[in-house]
C-alpha cells in the first residue's frame, strides 16, 4: 500500500499532465503485479461492493477521536473530504503495516457479509496501522470513489508508454468487462478478454468546441452537418445475439431503456452504432429536462414511459458485420450505415440523424440560429473524410454550439469550496429579482480566476451578514452573469424552476444590483421552450 | 470592571490607557509581534519585546517611537504592571501579560507550543482572562514533531538535487524563514529573498544566533542556486523571477499544507505541514495551563473553537478582531520586495 499511496501523493501534487504520466509509468513498472490491475480498475471506476456503510465509518471515527459529532462536521466543511476527514481527526497509530494494496482489497471484500461488530473490529484495527497518508488510502478504498485526477485517457497513454502497446488497444481491453481478482496486468494489456467479451465498446470519437468562423473549415463540399442532439450519447453494440447499450460515462445502461430492445432482434450480428439516446415524442426531440425523469433511475414505471418515451438519433456505424470500420472515411460509413438503418421496422424510435442540407456556410449559419426550435444544441460539423477517432482529435470533427442563455443575478449566499477550493468562499448562490424579494435560482462554483476568487473571498468576509454553518449570507451587491443551457420546471426549487448547468459567464462589476433580471424573465424563457 | 474591552481599534486596557495590537492608530500600541496583522504604521507609540523592535524598525521606519522590554520583565503603566512572555511565535513574539489590582489578563498574540530551535519557548502563563488564537482551532490539525517534518524536507531536497532541480522553499519572512534556516543551515547552503535577508541582518544585530544565509543578488549564477536552496515569502512564488529558474520545484511551509485541498490550493510541488502556530492538541493544553475563567477566541475557526471551549467546561466568547488576515502580511513583503 505504501508505493500506492506514493503514486497518489505523486499524481496529487503535480498539475502537469507529463508528471503524472510519469509517475504512473513509474508505478506500473515498480508495483506490485498483483496490485497493478485493481489501480486500473479504480482509476476506470470500476467500484467494489462497498462494504461499510458511510454512517458506520463515520461513527467509529467519531468514537475513536473521542470529539462531538458537530467538531467532525465542521471539520469535514473544512477538509472537503470524508475519507480525509477521518484520516485526520483519527488518534496516531499504534504500529505500523507492509501489507499489500490487493490484500487490503481483498480483505474489505471478505468483510461484506460480516456482521457489523466484526467489521468494525476489522476497520479500527486497520486504522491503528495506517499513517495519514495511509489511512486517507485506505478510505478511499472502503468509498470506492476515488477521483484523483486521472483521467481515462492518460491512463491509458500512461499503460501503453509503459508496456509499448497502442493506446487503442488499451483503451478498449480496460473499457470492457474485466475484473481484477481474476486477470493479470499482462493479461489486461494484451486485452486476452476482449476478444471473448460480446459487449466492450469502442471509444467514443469526441469533438472540440468551434471557436473561429466555419469558413475557416474551407469548402463546404467536405463537411457534413447534422444537428448536436442534447441527451446522453450513447453506443449500442450487438454480437452474438446480445445487445448493450453503453453511455458515454462508460456504463452500461441496457436495462435503463426497454423502447430500444427490440434492436436486440433487428441489429444484424457485429453491429455497433453511435448515436444520442434523447426523449422523443411524436417524431419530435424533447428538452433535456424531459429525458432526465428517465436518468439515472433502477426502475421505470409505466408513467415515466409514456411522459419521457425515449429514442435513439443514430450519428454512425462503427462496426460492420464484424469488421471494425472506424477507419474508413465517414462517407463511406455513412452509406452502410443507411442500408443497416433501412432495416429497421420501427424507425420512430432508432431515427437516423438526418443530414443537413446546405450550400454556403451563410445558410448553414441562419439554420444553426433555429436550433432551439428542435431543442438541439447548434449543429455538429464532420469531415466526409474522417475516421472514427479515439476520443478527441483536432480537426475532423467540430461542434458549433449556439450561445448559452444569460442572466444577470446577484450573489447572496457564498459557502467554502470543497477538494482544491476548501478554505476559501468559492461555492456562490445566485439570485433574481422577484418584487421586492430575491430569490435563488442558481448555485455555481466554476467561472472565475483563481485572481477573482479571492477578490469575492474577501468581499464575503467583509460583507458576511448571517452564518449558518459553513453558509454566509452576504450583502446582496456583487452581480455575475450566469450562463446556462436549459430551464426546467422545478417543484423542488423555491422559484419553480431549475437552471441546467449554470455557470459564471463573467463577473458584471460594471452593473449594479438593481438592474438584475427578474423571476419573470426566466418564466418567460421557460415558457417558450415547452411551447 | 474589566482590565481589556474589544473596541473597534483594538483591544483596549482602560486603566492602562493603552491598546494591544491595535490596527487604528492610539497613542501607545503594545505590540505582540512584528506580523502586519498585528502592528499597523502610525501609532504615536511602541511597547515590544526587544526582538521585535528589528522588526518594526524595519517595517515601519526607523524613527518611531519604540520602548522595549525584555521577556519577564515588568513595568507599570499607570498603575497597570505590564510583563511579556515568551509566545514561541516567531522571533520576539510575546504574550502580554496585564495585572490591575490581583486582576490578571494574558494576550498571547499567535503563539504555538513546540520550540522551533530559534524562537524562545512558549511559556504558559496563569491569569484570570486569557486572549487566545485559534488559526489551527480543528481537531484536523496535529502537527508532527518539527524534526519528522525536516527530515521530509531534506529528503525533498535530496531528490531535487538528484534531478538537477532548484528548491525552493516558500516560507514567511519574518518566522518561517528564521526557522528553516536555523533548522537547516548545517545541511546545505541558503539563498534567502532580500525581505528575509533584511530582516536577517536585523537580528544578528540584536544578537540573535542565527545561522549564516546568502542574499539572492541578481549576479549569483542559477547554477549555483540550484546547489543549495533558496527560500522566498509567499508572495513572491508565483513570479517572474521564479520562473526564471532553473528547474524549481516549490515547497510550501504552512500549517495549511496539512489538508490536501490547501496544498493543491498552492498548486506547489510539495507541501510541508510546518506551522508557527498551535495545533488543535498545543491550543487546548497552552488553555489549559493559564486555568484562565475565561477565554476569548479572537481569530482563527472562532466559533468552532470558541463553542468547544464552552462544551468542555471553559467559559469562552468570540470576538471580532482583525488579526488573521495573512493578506497583510503578504502585501507588507511585497512592498518590501520592492524597495
Amino acid at each position: 500500500m505504501r508505493r500506492f499511496t506514493q503514486l497518489i501523493q505523486q499524481l496529487e501534487t503535480s498539475n502537469k499532465t507529463n508528471d503524472k504520466i510519469a509517475a504512473l509509468v513509474s508505478y506500473f513498472s515498480t508495483a506490485d503485479e498483483l496490485d497493478k490491475p485493481y489501480v486500473v480498475a479504480m482509476f476506470t471506476g470500476k467500484k467494489p461492493r462497498r462494504p461499510v456503510t458511510t454512517a458506520l465509518i463515520r461513527e467509529w471515527a467519531i468514537e475513536l477521536s473521542g470529539i462531538p459529532t458537530w467538531l467532525f462536521a465542521e471539520c469535514y466543511h473544512s477538509v472537503g473530504d470524508l475519507s480525509e476527514t477521518i484520516a485526520l481527526v483519527l488518534p496516531p497509530p499504534s504500529r505500523t503495516t507492509d501489507r499489500k494494496l490487493h490484500e487490503w482489497i481483498g480483505d474489505l471484500a471478505q468483510i461484506t457479509s460480516k456482521t457489523d461488530a466484526e467489521k468494525k473490529d476489522f476497520i479500527l484495527d486497520a486504522w491503528d496501522s495506517l499513517n495519514t497518508q495511509e489511512r486517507f488510502i485506505f478510505n478511499k478504498l472502503i468509498s470506492g470513489n476515488f477521483r484523483i485526477g486521472v483521467s481515462n485517457k492518460m491512463l491509458v497513454n500512461a499503460i501503453s508508454k509503459q508496456s509499448d502497446t497502442e493506446s487503442n488497444k488499451i483503451m478498449h481491453s480496460i473499457m470492457g468487462k474485466w475484473k481484477p481478482g481474476e486477470i493479470t496486468y499482462k493479461e489486461l494489456i494484451a486485452g486476452a478478454h476482449v476478444n471473448t467479451d460480446n459487449s466492450w465498446p469502442y471509444p467514443f470519437c469526441l469533438a472540440y468546441a468551434l471557436e473561429a468562423e466555419p469558413a475557416s473549415l474551407g469548402g463546404t463540399d467536405e463537411w457534413q452537418a447534422e444537428w448536436k442532439w442534447d441527451g446522453i450519447r450513447g453506443q449500442i453494440v450487438k454480437r452474438n445475439g446480445e445487445l448493450f447499450i453503453w453511455s458515454r460515462g462508460e456504463e452500461l445502461v441496457t436495462d435503463q431503456f426497454p423502447e430500444l430492445h427490440f434492436l436486440k432482434d433487428e441489429l444484424p450480428d457485429g453491429t455497433v452504432i453511435d448515436g444520442e439516446i434523447l426523449s422523443v415524442k411524436d417524431g419530435q426531440v424533447q428538452a433535456f429536462s424531459v429525458l432526465q425523469q428517465r436518468l439515472n433511475r433502477k426502475t421505470i414505471n409505466k408513467s415515466q414511459l409514456k411522459d419521457a418515451p425515449i429514442g435513439f438519433y443514430i450519428y454512425d456505424l462503427l462496426e460492420f458485420q464484424g469488421s471494425d470500420i472506424r477507419t474508413a472515411p465517414l462517407s463511406e460509413r455513412r452509406k452502410l450505415l443507411l442500408e443497416i438503418a433501412g432495416q429497421l421496422s420501427n424507425s420512430d424510435i432508432a431515427v437516423l440523424s438526418p443530414v443537413i442540407e446546405f450550400t454556403d456556410w451563410e445558410e448553414l449559419a441562419e439554420i444553426r440560429k433555429g436550433s432551439r426550435e428542435n431543442n438541439s444544441e447548434g449543429i455538429m460539423l464532420k469531415k466526409l473524410s474522417s475516421f472514427y477517432h479515439s476520443g478527441r482529435k483536432r480537426g475532423d470533427w467540430w461542434k458549433w454550439k449556439i450561445n448559452p442563455y444569460t442572466v444577470d443575478t446577484v450573489m447572496i449566499y457564498a459557502q467554502k469550496g470543497s477538494g482544491r477550493r476548501a478554505n476559501h468562499f468559492t461555492d456562490y448562490t445566485f439570485a433574481v429579482r422577484d418584487g421586492e424579494q430575491l430569490i435563488t435560482v442558481a448555485k455555481a462554483y466554476s467561472g472565475l480566476t483563481d485572481k477573482e476568487i479571492k477578490e469575492v473571498d474577501a468581499f464575503v468576509k467583509k460583507n458576511a451578514i448571517e452564518k449558518f454553518g459553513p453558509v454566509r449570507t452576504v450583502k446582496p451587491e456583487l452581480v455575475f452573469e450566469i450562463a446556462f443551457e436549459g430551464i426546467a420546471e422545478s417543484k423542488r426549487h423555491k422559484a419553480g424552476l431549475a437552471l441546467r448547468f449554470p455557470r459564471i459567464a463573467r463577473w458584471r462589476k460594471d452593473k449594479k444590483a438593481a438592474e438584475i433580471n427578474t423571476l419573470d424573465d426566466l418564466r418567460q424563457l421557460l415558457a417558450s421552450t415547452l411551447s | 470592571m474589566a482590565l481589556i474591552t474589544f473596541t473597534n481599534k483594538g483591544i483596549f486596557c482602560k486603566q492602562g490607557g493603552f491598546y494591544i495590537d491595535p490596527w487604528r492608530p492610539v497613542e501607545l500600541a503594545v505590540t505582540t509581534h512584528g506580523h502586519a496583522d498585528h502592528v499597523k504604521w502610525g501609532n504615536k507609540g511602541y511597547l515590544c519585546h526587544e526582538l521585535t523592535k528589528p522588526v518594526l524598525l524595519q517595517r515601519l521606519g526607523a524613527d518611531i517611537p519604540i520602548q522595549t522590554l525584555p521577556y519577564n520583565q515588568e513595568i507599570s503603566i499607570n498603575g497597570v504592571k505590564v510583563s511579556m512572555f515568551p509566545a514561541g511565535h516567531v522571533i520576539g513574539s510575546a504574550q502580554i501579560r496585564l495585572e490591575y489590582k490581583g486582576e490578571i489578563c494574558v494576550i498571547s498574540g499567535d503563539y504555538k507550543v513546540e520550540y522551533d530551535g530559534i524562537s524562545t519557548e512558549f511559556e504558559p502563563v496563569k491569569c484570570h482572562t486569557f486572549v487566545s488564537e485559534s488559526t489551527f482551532g480543528l481537531p484536523i490539525y496535529k502537527w508532527q514533531p518539527q524534526h519528522e517534518v525536516f527530515g521530509q524536507i531534506k529528503n525533498w531536497i535530496e531528490d531535487n538535487h538528484e534531478q538537477q532541480k532548484t528548491s525552493v522553499l516558500v516560507a514567511y519572512s519574518l518566522g518561517k524563514a528564521q526557522r528553516l534556516i536555523k533548522n537547516l543551515a548545517d545541511y546545505t547552503d541558503i539563498y534567502v529573498h532580500n525581505s528575509i535577508a533584511n530582516l536577517n541582518d536585523g537580528f544578528i544585530r540584536a544578537g540573535v544566533d542565527l545561522p549564516e544565509t546568502i542574499r539572492i543578488t541578481p549576479d549569483i549564477k542559477k547554477e549555483t542556486l540550484q546547489k543549495g536552496i533558496v527560500i522566498v515569502p509567499p508572495a513572491l512564488a508565483d513570479g517572474k523571477w521564479m520562473k526564471s529558474l532553473q528547474q524549481a520545484a516549490t515547497g510550501v511551509c504552512s500549517g495549511w499544507m496539512q489538508v490536501r485541498a490547501g496544498r493543491r490550493w498552492r498548486s506547489a510541488d510539495a507541501g510541508f505541514a510546518l506551522s508557527d502556530h498551535a495545533d488543535w492538541p498545543g491550543l487546548l493544553s497552552a488553555i489549559k495551563a493559564t486555568e484562565a475563567e475565561k477565554v476569548f477566541v479572537t481569530h482563527g475557526f472562532v466559533s468552532t473553537f470558541s463553542k468547544y471551549l464552552n462544551e468542555i467546561g471553559i467559559a469562552s466568547e468570540e470576538v471580532v478582531t482583525r488579526y488573521g488576515t495573512e493578506d497583510d502580511e503578504e502585501e507588507t513583503i511585497l512592498k518590501e520586495a520592492q524597495n
